[in-house]
């Protein structure tokens, strides 16, 4: 087989992401970045944790009021399923049926993208009822990094699994591109892994307590 | 044409295992709603915040690891490094968190 034949779609072998010696050492290098993400969002969790409810001698809304169940609710639902349409994606993509990929890669992008429209207009709320600003007090600064950090990764994640459907539109699935796709669903998969911790930590504990 | 044969049979085997995991991965999401709705009950409830907030905890760690073992295929083979690298990023990260919310105890 000529290098041409195994780079074509209609011969790709099994596990396509991890087939190149590119595609393995894609794979690990990114569960390290992951490993490095988690420590990162530790450290705001823990900046969250210790200045929650702390307004200093501002005036301010505690959690308890803050904060409302519904939409966070909402939030929670769209991303796990956000998180499970990228799965299908892989799985077609494990079949080697790149336009099923793309149409499950399009329906997890819609999906982030109503997540994102919905913290927007939570952050809109909080501002302009509550007056719950970045630099109002330490409570707002460190929320709004610890949420804001991980809306931040919704956008990038979803412009990344964009860039990569547009991109590779008219290419077809083949070995050089199925890690890409592969890596960028890890990377979905780690946001809701985040989100799952912020809905309890911050929303659900903080509606608590 | 043994070799074609040979390939579609692979083939065959392949999309059934895909089809399997597929099935897992479709009663993870299916759990992961069930704690989901769990968590935000318990809350809404408004039950005791000594029994609510350790389970919510526990619902969210478990849920943490049905998306990596699941979701992120951790439970196919080859996925040593990534326990590895993954595991250790949650060391830090728990030693991380216990330090700065002991610090403001004082």
């Amino acid at each position: 087989m000529t290098h041409d034949e195994m780079l074509r779609s209609d011969n790709l072998p099994h596990e396509p992401e991890k087939a190149t010696l590119e595609g393995k050492n894609k794979f690990l290098g990114f569960w390290f970045f992951l490993g490095g993400e988690t420590v990162l969002f530790a450290s705001l969790f823990g900046t969250y944790l210790a200045l929650k409810n702390s307004f200093g001698s501002e005036e301010g809304v505690p959690t308890t009021e803050l904060f409302g169940l519904e939409l966070v609710f909402i939030m929670t639902v769209l991303l796990l399923t956000s998180s499970l349409t990228s799965v299908y994606a892989m799985y077609h993509m494990k079949n080697h049926d790149f336009k099923k990929m793309q149409l499950w890669l399009g329906v997890t992008v819609l999906l982030g993208a109503a997540f994102l429209g919905c913290e927007i207009y939570e952050f809109y709320h909080y501002v302009h009822h509550y007056e719950h600003t970045f630099t109002a007090h330490a409570f707002g600064s460190a929320f709004y990094t610890l949420v804001g950090f991980h809306g931040a990764h919704v956008v990038f994640g979803l412009s990344w699994i964009l860039t990569l459907m547009i991109r590779n539109a008219r290419r077809g699935l083949n070995l050089y591109n199925a890690p890409k796709f592969y890596v960028a669903s890890l990377y979905w998969h780690f946001i809701d892994v985040v989100w799952v911790f912020i809905f309890t930590v911050v929303y659900l504990m903080g509606k608590v307590a | 044409m043994s070799k074609n044969t040979n390939s579609t049979h692979t083939d065959a085997f392949y999309k059934e295992k895909h089809k399997e995991e597929m099935k897992y991965q479709v009663i993870t999401f299916a759990m992961m709603i069930i704690f989901t709705i769990i968590a935000f009950g318990l809350v809404a409830g408004g039950f005791s915040k000594y029994f609510t907030i350790p389970v919510i905890l526990v619902l969210a760690a478990v849920q943490f690891l049905f998306q990596l073992y699941y979701f992120m295929h951790m439970n196919q083979k080859g996925h040593e490094m990534p326990a590895l690298m993954i595991y250790s990023g949650v060391f830090a990260a728990i030693l991380t968190i216990l330090a700065l919310t002991t610090i403001v105890w004082w």
